[in-house]
């Protein structure tokens, strides 16, 4: 097995092992330790599909802000463990099975179609690795719409956020 | 054998993160030492002085000491997280440091540049990466310890960390787009290749053009590296020692190392973004100065000798005789034109890293902590709309031509 292999089958087992323990774990912090773990084996996937400036982006917003502040909640409140209750019924019957159907649909789809063969090989290695100059300029010229539209939405989140945290008078 | 010759890169890389390790924590170690002195004599006191000649080995008998402390963990602490925190604070604080280039490209050996451990196209982007999840160390041990103290500085270091990063992001912006990269090389070599002199003498660094980004990213340096005068995390009249209170012995000793791996860190980057990382300050045609780091080293050795005939005595008369010959050795090597040509780089960006180092020394030893509101409305209030000002500045001034051209 070549290196890039390797390397793959290492994150891919931690970003699963990441995500589960994420749902397990009942400390609400090691929770967010697990989803950082995720994050951090997905920027390394990243890596080798031949995308650095994503990877690096998914490090820096992912796991360098949003889960800080995740974390520095969870500190403030001083979250305690989390109750366990039975599983919901739907969940039990219904979720589960839907989500190995989801499970196996994408395999299928990735194994069959031609545009899952070139996502299992890797864009890195078709030649077509993505590099910052031409991204901004897809984001900024062909796109601008659409980006600053989700902008103002992140916006209107936060505004909100705001209103519906102020005290009343 | 055969795994050598196939991944020869993975080979070499390895190596030089090896030796870059091994420099690495020596310097830090002497950086400890370098602080006391010069606070010392700031103090008008004399620092450490008796273990080793001036106290040279004070740094190792400290090593020594917290390797053989009794290594407590508190009972009610997280035991998982805990011992995870030092490791990741030192480990990131680390890696961040593998990615700055520390010489020129073009000085190779075997076909591969010595003074560079990994050339990544987005340099920049990715050492911020590396940095902002090094804040999890510091708020995972106030979490994990369990005690007021530790949390109250685990906290206040987090949102610290947090409101200064995007200042110190900010600043850093306008650099970028002067020099249209995000590459190390490209950012002190100018937009058009070999960066050039303003009226023949100034050399054309970006801390000229972005004095206001430089002084930002100062300020919000050290605020990230939780350092006097913003010191808050680890406030001792309030907090004991903050984040690390229930640290002992080698866990403490990490954070310690990190803490000084980040200030080496900031250091470099600053060195690179704004004051033309190895590039030297005189003009090229001034030849004279390849032989700059052999005279200083030589210099340095002849006072070596003078002090060592002069005032030492005993054990440490040897030991300084020591240092007096590997100065002397140093220089008289580094005067050998291939290898004065080579180090040129290297010996400019480690005396502007050394410069800045002794800029946060002195300001320690000089200014008193901020309160901690006074703390949130600076960061937020002066230094966020004075670096976001000067990117929007910075921005116009670089579209301006064009929007003039296409009326």
């Amino acid at each position: 097995m070549s290196v890039p292999v390797v390397i793959f089958f290492v994150c891919a087992l931690l970003a699963i092992v990441g995500a589960v323990r994420l749902i397990l774990a009942r400390e609400p912090i090691h929770s967010a330790l697990s989803l950082i773990l995720v994050m951090l084996s997905l920027a390394v996937l990243y890596l080798l599909l031949g995308a650095p400036f994503i990877a690096a982006v998914q490090i820096l917003v992912y796991a360098g802000a949003i889960m800080v502040l995740f974390v520095f909640v969870i500190m403030l409140l001083n979250a305690g463990t989390e109750e366990r209750t039975d599983f919901s019924k739907l969940a039990k019957y219904v979720g589960v099975p839907l989500g190995f159907f989801l499970l196996l649909e994408i395999g299928h789809w990735l194994a069959h179609s031609p545009a899952g063969a070139v996502v299992a090989n890797g864009a890195g290695a078709s030649g077509r690795a993505a590099d910052t100059a031409k991204l901004s300029e897809q984001l900024f010229r062909q796109y601008l719409f659409p980006f600053e539209a989700t902008s103002i939405l992140i916006l209107i989140a936060i505004l909100g956020a705001l209103v519906l945290a102020r005290k009343e008078e | 054998m055969g795994f050598i010759t196939q991944h020869p890169v993975l080979v070499v890389s390895l190596v030089k993160i090896a030796v870059l390790l091994f420099i690495v924590m020596t310097a830090l170690a002497y950086l400890t030492w370098l602080e006391r002195k010069v606070i010392a004599h700031i103090q008008s006191r004399v620092g450490p002085y008796y273990v080793g000649a001036h106290g040279l080995l004070q740094p190792l008998a400290d090593g020594l000491k917290f390797m053989f402390k009794e290594d407590v963990t508190p009972p009610v602490s997280d035991r998982l997280v805990y011992t995870l925190a030092p490791i990741l604070a030192l480990s990131l604080a680390l890696t961040a440091i593998a990615l700055i280039p520390f010489g020129p490209p073009g000085v190779q050996l075997l076909g591969q540049p010595v003074f560079i451990v990994s050339n990544v196209d987005i340099g920049l982007l990715f050492l911020f990466s590396i940095t902002s999840i090094g804040i999890y160390g510091v708020a995972l041990a106030g979490w994990s310890s369990n005690s007021k103290y530790s949390l109250m500085g685990g906290l206040r270091s987090s949102a610290q960390m947090i409101s200064y990063e995007v200042s110190l992001t900010i600043s850093v912006v306008g650099v970028l787009l002067l020099a249209s990269s995000l590459s190390f090389n490209d950012i002190i070599n100018g937009p058009n290749g070999q960066a050039g002199y303003w009226l023949h003498f100034i050399p054309k660094w970006n801390v000229f053009p972005q004095i206001i980004g430089f002084l930002c990213y100062l300020t919000a340096a050290v605020a990230e590296t939780n350092r006097i005068p913003f010191d808050l995390p680890e406030a001792e009249t309030e907090l004991v020692a903050g984040f690390h209170t229930e640290y002992s012995s080698f866990k403490f000793a990490m954070f310690f190392m990190a803490e000084y791996a980040n200030m080496i860190t900031v250091a470099c980057l600053a060195t690179i973004l704004f004051l033309g990382g190895w590039l030297s300050p005189f003009p090229d045609r001034w030849t004279w100065q390849l032989y700059l780091p052999g005279a200083g080293l030589i210099l340095l050795g002849i006072y070596c000798a003078y002090d060592t005939v002069k005032t030492m005595r005993g054990i440490a008369q040897l030991q300084f005789a020591v240092v007096t010959l590997l100065a002397l050795g140093g220089g008289a090597i580094c005067l050998i034109p291939v290898v004065a040509k080579d180090i040129q780089g290297v010996f400019w960006f480690t005396a502007k890293i050394l410069a800045i180092l002794f800029f946060y020394i002195w300001m320690r030893a000089t200014l008193p902590r901020f309160r901690y509101d006074q703390l949130m409305s600076f960061g937020w209030k002066l230094l966020l709309p004075v670096a976001l000002a000067n990117l929007v500045v910075t921005a116009l001034v670089i579209v301006w031509p064009m929007l003039v051209r296409h009326g």
